[in-house]
């Protein structure tokens, strides 16, 4: 097997007093779906905050693609191909949609500071190329019609599909998605499960996804990995971690088990 | 694209700037003052407009890049008017003053723009007020008696030349998939960051973008009222500027620009009762925050209006 696309190992960060995720080691394989679960406060933000360059962990290594991530910026994280979205929504709330994604793809647009001055014939080019390809983009996930309206005017629903289809803009390889259900309806998650695989299929993406909802986690993960008060308690598949007495001690309590 | 044509209409603006100029001679010279003094004031206030504005850094130090630009175009004017038609030098002595401002611009900005919101208008606020004392202390401008003897090169061709060439550089850059990396910096500067934007280097660039055309309104200011004092450079000035953006409505271009217009014509209409004017000024901004928060001016055909 090569390596892994993402590897934590050891991974350990304190604030303060407070060791907030302490020696985790996890790995995504390209192409893989791994959830990571766990309690409120378990470390799961935090995990994602490291490994897209947020937070530095105290110890411990990252590497992303074969490369030791330690110290580089979350921009730079973004352009080697970590994106993300958020557990509230971080829209770019004065632009529009289409604004939105133009964003995420400055990363490919090429042009700088003096071309965009100048106007010329490369930078008008580049400019349509962006453009065509953000609309394609939008195409895709059903949110053409909605190109010229204020990101933050969308119904919930359509602001989190935007911002993991910002995050995609930015042509990434590993996608982490902070709680993308929190706040949807039964069949928002059922949408959102399907966008999800179609979104890894079509892109080749490795997943990484954060989530409390369980019939979305157990439905569309292919390995989880649950986090309590910042120790790793369990890794496997969806069948194991159900029966596994540790997930359900930390879920439910001893008593439970 | 957006805003296709945008070249064609700095062509003309600058075309129409000249082709006024040429009949100045004719015009009142107090009302040829007061308009370029009104020119002046555009360029100041759109280009604090990409800093305050379009990227959301609240910078209080805009006088004192201005005050660089000014004295050093001021100085290069003096000094090769000693043994060379000063006039031939301006265009020059406009861009030095300019690209010393914005070198300015880039040591107070890399260390400030780590800092926020407030953070950042204080020191932004502390190094205008470094820049006048300096002024204030520097034999070789002048000092506190203030910097005499400058040419009178400033023209009304110059004034909205320049006031062209500068609505142009913002508009355009604010108008390109490169510069919604300035909006995208003031909606959320996380999302930003994790979506490929440098937001240091983006603050950085909008910073010394802003104080390279402050600097050129300096230098225009200094050949227009042939004279230079410290003084009026103070906190009060950037104050006015920061006034003009934020009744034009933050990041509104066209806003911005009628608001430097008003606020520049106003005391010239109060001149009677110039005593006032600050408590004018104070009333002004309570009743726009409590009537119209997205900026007086904040029209609504621009695809960018807030809910």
């Amino acid at each position: 097997m090569s390596a892994p696309l993402l590897e934590l190992e050891k991974a350990t960060i304190r604030f303060g007093g407070l060791t907030a995720v302490s020696e985790l080691s996890l790995s995504v394989g390209e192409g893989e779906l791994i959830g990571l679960i766990g309690p409120n406060g378990a470390g799961k933000t935090t995990a994602f905050n490291m490994i897209t360059g947020v937070y530095m962990p105290g110890s411990g290594s990252i590497r992303f693609a074969g490369k030791n991530t330690l110290g580089i910026k979350p921009n730079r994280l973004a352009a080697l191909g970590i994106a993300r979205t958020f557990q509230n929504i971080r829209l770019f709330s004065s632009l529009s949609v289409l604004d939105n994604i133009r964003v995420a793809a400055r990363l490919h647009n090429g042009e700088g500071y003096f071309s965009a001055l100048w106007r010329g014939r490369g930078w008008k080019t580049a400019e349509a190329e962006t453009e065509k390809n953000a609309l394609e983009l939008l195409e895709i996930f059903d949110l053409a019609n909605q190109r010229d309206e204020l990101a933050n005017s969308l119904p919930y629903g359509d602001q989190r599909r935007l911002e993991i289809v910002r995050a995609l803009a930015t042509r990434p390889r590993l996608l982490l998605l902070d709680e993308p259900a929190a706040g949807m309806n039964p069949s928002e998650k059922d949408g959102l499960m399907r966008l999800i695989q179609f979104v890894k299929e079509r892109y080749k993406l490795s997943v990484l996804l954060v989530e409390h909802d369980m019939k979305v986690v157990m439905g569309i993960c292919e390995r989880i990995a649950v986090l309590e008060y910042g120790i790793k308690i369990a890794e496997g598949t969806p069948k194991e971690i159900q029966s596994h007495p540790k997930v359900i001690e930390a879920y439910l309590g001893a008593a439970a088990v | 694209m957006q805003f296709p044509g945008a070249k064609r209409w700095l062509l003309v603006g600058i075309a129409l700037a000249i082709l006024v100029s040429y009949f100045t001679p004719h015009f009142n010279r107090y009302y040829l003052g007061v308009v370029i003094d009104v020119g002046i004031a555009i360029i100041l206030a759109t280009s604090l407009n990409l800093i305050n504005g379009h990227t959301g850094q609240f910078s209080l130090g805009h006088a004192g890049f201005m005050a660089v630009g000014g004295y050093f175009a001021a100085w290069i004017s003096i000094t090769a008017g000693a043994f060379a038609s000063a006039v031939w030098f301006f265009p020059l002595a406009l861009i030095a003053g300019g690209l010393l401002a914005a070198f300015v611009g880039l040591l107070v900005g890399v260390p400030s723009l780590r800092l926020r919101g407030d953070y950042l208008a204080i020191v932004t606020l502390g190094f205008g007020e470094i820049i006048r004392v300096v002024a204030q202390n520097t034999e070789a401008v002048g000092a506190a008696s203030g910097m005499k003897g400058i040419p009178k090169l400033t023209t009304l061709g110059w004034t909205f030349g320049c006031a062209a060439i500068t609505i142009y550089a913002i508009t355009a850059l604010v108008n390109s998939t490169y510069g919604r990396g300035f909006i995208a910096v003031h909606d959320d500067e996380i999302a930003a960051e994790s979506n490929g934007v440098d937001t240091t280097r983006t603050k950085v660039t909008a910073f010394v973008t802003g104080a390279f055309f402050a600097g050129i309104a300096g230098g225009l200011y200094a050949h227009h009222k042939q004279f230079l004092s410290p003084t009026g450079f103070d906190w009060l000035k950037s104050i006015d500027i920061v006034v003009m953006v934020i009744l034009g409505g933050m990041g509104r271009t066209v806003g911005v620009i009628a608001a430097a217009i008003l606020l520049t014509l106003m005391p010239e209409f109060l001149r009677d009762f110039s005593d006032y004017r600050m408590i004018l000024y104070a009333l002004l901004i309570i009743l726009l925050m409590l009537l119209r928060p997205a900026g007086l001016f904040a029209f609504n055909f621009k695809r960018r209006k807030k809910a």
